[in-house]
């Protein structure tokens, strides 16, 4: 086990746990932002730069500061860590900064775009972004590609995380190779072409941060918000499928079938092509009954849920450092 | 007359023979290291003469070769870095073209003290002539019994491999390299683990610069002392540097560290100063992405000593005052350079070369070219120079690689040391872009 200080708050996690995990025990808003890594996909991480952080000491042996900011996503805790992230000014700002470069040559098309609503570019931005632009010249564009019947890569909107290489990769098992070209002309390439005759690769749909890959099934039948989540299960005939989902309704109708997502937006359970694409009847699905409606999600109209803290990390605090954050949450939604 | 240690055959004909470079005292220093030294003693040679990478960084080979893991059982290896691809660097091709069996001598002894059995020269893509080249050289050290098993009759086996990059200069950054090599996206990874944890094939690897690797001959073969008695302080032995640009003899000239910036510029010896008898400008002393330094201050300190061609005096003043000895890509510029058009032309070169892995690199280095585009051609702003440098800090530091820093070093440098000359774009637009125009002080404007 290791002990590691994160933005003042203690806690133990057993060793080779990354900082990016350690702070989701914690929970609440000093969880740094990620928008390349993926638990469940192997690889993932390092990319984005979302989630830089100060490690202030590296550790009780050697409690030196690194020099630079590290990505917490794929950085391993050492025993007496103290790592810096709403609490570091510089952090704040080099966050910013990459929320500008992520979206320059975005082409902030969510008023036409499937994900607005559940889109991590959108949260990332609003989080942690400001509301005017430095940036001058022109975007970068592509033409839209379809791959296969049911999915549809926007690659202008891609932020190159390298989630769907990696998971149609880990999914389908065949070898690396999903970018093509370099720099900001760098394109998610053929292979992903290839895949899509496989059972799992609308799960791409859903690690997908942005609106890059869009079901086709679901395409502009509806904005996210007008929809309600309802969990629901059905016994798959494909024995690498959970079953488990989220069924997306519009009055009666079935609009749009997706993986469950945990809050920070990872798929836990893969579902199948069968599930996603081809079971949008209702008398399909055995249903639990309400999904929980994300604390960034705009279905709570306004409502959002402030994000919470672990109550078992909060218990073991001192009462001074509870009053404080109580008093000066270390980051405000929507600064 | 400083003394040559890797190029004082360099113009003996058929030196590029195995016969020839034999008969010139060519693999002495794999029969010694092989029949009389253990492989911690070359280490400890190589140590001793304070040989600093040669590929740009600087770092102690020495110190490098003893931080290779050593698990039980798990092969190591050593790579050769000759992507050489930085704009103003162009040492190694020649060195490799000429002194072929000079770098397989040093890959044999280098690997022989790392303890590798199969070794690499990742060599860049478009250098087909020298793979060539180093291939037939290959094959006669095969034929010789300096490669293959058993060398010398030491019980010590290497196979050399060469292997052709596919046109990217990123893959001269070292893990992109090694993941080029083995067969993927040259894509740098996340550092730790370092090569010399996980490498090639997640394998303990050294990757070295082909020069670093071709100094280890005269190490071992003199001594790591007798080597580090050249240069000054930590700035050990000989360097190779390419000079180009607007120099009365431009080339490559092997120098001992320490001669002054002065000297090399403008001594019959080095490049015989500023062609056409112009004034010198500015210099850009390490390949393209170290900082420009303006005329007053690469000859001269901040504090006003003499520059000397060393690690430490280059970098004397940081980054405020000072530069970088880097990859010794020496680029000479006169008064008639454009310094917008040029930091534009590396500009360029970055945006083309970024991976795209990392968002501040694959968004920055694009940001900051279309900004010196509109500046060089007449479209700029006032507010568009303290955005580059804006832009260049939200780069730099922040990247998977260095190729970030690479890019945002030489902007934030040409804006810190002629700012002068990007407001001149922006108030004179129409003189700016008349073509061959440039900003001289004596004059405001000459074409
Ligand atoms: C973008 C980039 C390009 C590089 N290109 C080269 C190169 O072409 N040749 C080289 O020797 N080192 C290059 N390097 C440096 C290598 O990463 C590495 O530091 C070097 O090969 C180590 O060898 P040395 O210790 O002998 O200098 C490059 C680094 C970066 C970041
Ligand atoms: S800094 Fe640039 S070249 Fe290096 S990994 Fe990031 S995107 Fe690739
Ligand atoms: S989430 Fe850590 S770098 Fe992208």
């Amino acid at each position: 086990m290791a002990k590691i200080t994160f933005d003042g708050i203690e806690i133990e996690v057993p060793d080779g746990t990354t900082i990016l995990n350690a702070a989701r025990q914690i929970g609440g808003n000093i969880v740094p932002p990620a928008m390349c890594y993926y638990t469940p996909i192997k690889g993932t991480g390092g990319k984005c730069r979302a989630c830089l952080v100060k490690v202030a000491a590296g550790s009780a042996k050697d409690p030196r500061p690194m020099p630079k900011l590290v990505p917490s996503c794929i950085t391993t805790v050492q025993d007496g860590m103290v790592v810096e992230n709403t609490v570091n000014q510089q952090v704040m700002d080099v966050r910013k900064g990459i929320v500008e470069m992520l979206l320059i040559n975005h082409p902030l098309d969510c008023p036409v775009c499937d994900q607005a609503g559940e889109c991590d570019l959108q949260n990332f931005a609003f989080e942690h972004g400001v509301a005017t632009t430095r940036y001058e010249e022109e975007r970068r564009t592509f033409e839209k590609i379809d791959i296969g019947p049911y999915i549809q890569l926007h690659m202008t909107r891609c932020i190159l995380c390298y989630r769907c290489v990696y998971t149609a990769d880990q999914l389908t098992e065949r070898r690396v190779h999903g970018v093509l070209g370099r720099g900001d002309a760098a394109e998610i390439g053929t292979y992903i072409d290839n895949i899509i005759d496989q059972d799992f690769s609308g799960n791409v749909i859903d690690v997908c941060p942005v609106g890059a890959l869009t079901d086709k099934t679901f395409r502009f039948k509806q904005r996210v918000w007008f929809t309600k989540p309802v969990n629901a299960h059905r016994n798959c005939e494909n024995p690498k499928c959970s079953g488990n989902v989220v069924l997306w309704y519009k009055g009666k109708d079935v609009l749009r079938v997706t993986a469950r997502k945990d809050e920070y937006g990872e798929v836990k359970e893969w579902i199948c092509n069968t599930c996603r694409f081809e079971k949008k009847e209702t008398s399909d699905w055995t249903i639990e009954g309400p999904s929980h409606i994300q604390r960034t999600s705009v279905i709570s109209a306004n409502h959002y849920e402030l994000p919470v803290m672990n109550p078992q990390v909060i218990a073991d605090l001192p009462e001074s450092s509870v009053r404080d954050l109580e008093n000066n949450p270390p980051l405000k939604l929507g600064r | 007359m400083g003394r040559k240690l890797l190029t004082e055959h360099i113009n003996v004909p058929g030196i590029d023979t195995f016969e020839v470079y034999r008969k010139h005292g060519g693999y002495r220093s794999v029969e010694k290291a092989l029949k009389t030294m253990t492989p911690d003693e070359v280490v400890e040679e190589v140590k001793k003469s304070g040989l600093r990478g040669r590929g740009g960084a600087g770092f102690p080979t020495g110190m490098k070769w003893s931080f290779l893991a050593k698990p039980e059982g798990v092969p190591r290896h050593l790579v050769c870095n000759a992507d050489e691809s930085e704009p103003g660097t162009f040492k190694d091709r020649h060195l490799m073209s000429k002194l072929p069996h000079l770098l397989i001598e040093g890959m044999i002894t280098s690997s022989y003290a790392l303890g590798a059995n199969t070794s690499y020269i990742y060599i860049r893509g478009e250098l087909l002539y020298v793979l060539r080249i180093l291939e037939k050289a290959i094959a006669e050290a095969y034929a010789n019994g300096f490669l293959g098993k058993n060398i010398l009759g030491s019980g010590y086996d290497l196979d050399l491999h060469v292997h052709p990059g596919g046109g990217a200069y990123i893959c001269g950054e070292e893990t992109a390299l090694l993941e080029s090599l083995e067969g993927k996206r040259g894509n740098p990874r996340n550092k730790p683990p370092f090569p010399a944890v996980q490498g090639l094939y997640a394998r303990p690897t050294v990757v070295n610069n082909v020069e670093s690797i071709a100094a280890v001959v005269p190490i071992v073969n003199d001594g790591g002392e007798e080597y580090a008695k050249l240069g000054v302080g930590k700035s050990t032995g000989t360097k190779l540097i390419s000079a180009c640009g607007h120099l009365n003899k431009p080339g490559i000239y092997e120098i001992e560290l320490g001669v002054p910036v002065e000297e090399f510029i403008y001594s019959d010896e080095y490049c015989g100063g500023i062609w056409k008898g112009r004034d010198l400008k500015a210099v850009v002393a390490g390949g393209s992405s170290v900082p420009i330094l303006p005329k007053e201050l690469i000859l001269k300190t901040a504090a006003g000593e003499n520059r000397l061609m060393t690690y430490e005096s280059l970098s004397d003043g940081g980054f405020v005052t000072g530069t970088m000895l880097g990859s010794g890509g020496f680029i000479a510029m006169d008064e008639t350079t454009c310094i917008v058009r040029n930091t534009w032309s590396f500009s360029r070169f970055y945006h083309h070369e970024s991976c795209g892995q990392c968002s501040p690199c694959r968004e920055g280095t694009g940001w900051l070219e279309k900004v010196l585009h509109r500046l060089e051609h007449g479209h700029g702003h006032m507010h568009d120079i303290d955005l580059l440098v804006s832009v260049a800090k939200q780069i730099e530091g922040n990247t998977i690689c260095p190729l970030g820093e690479a890019a945002a070093w030489p902007v934030a440098a040409a804006v810190r040391h002629f700012r002068h000359e990007f407001e001149w774009h922006v108030t004179n637009p129409a003189e700016a872009t008349r073509p061959g125009a440039y900003y001289s002080s004596k004059a405001a404007v000459a074409v």
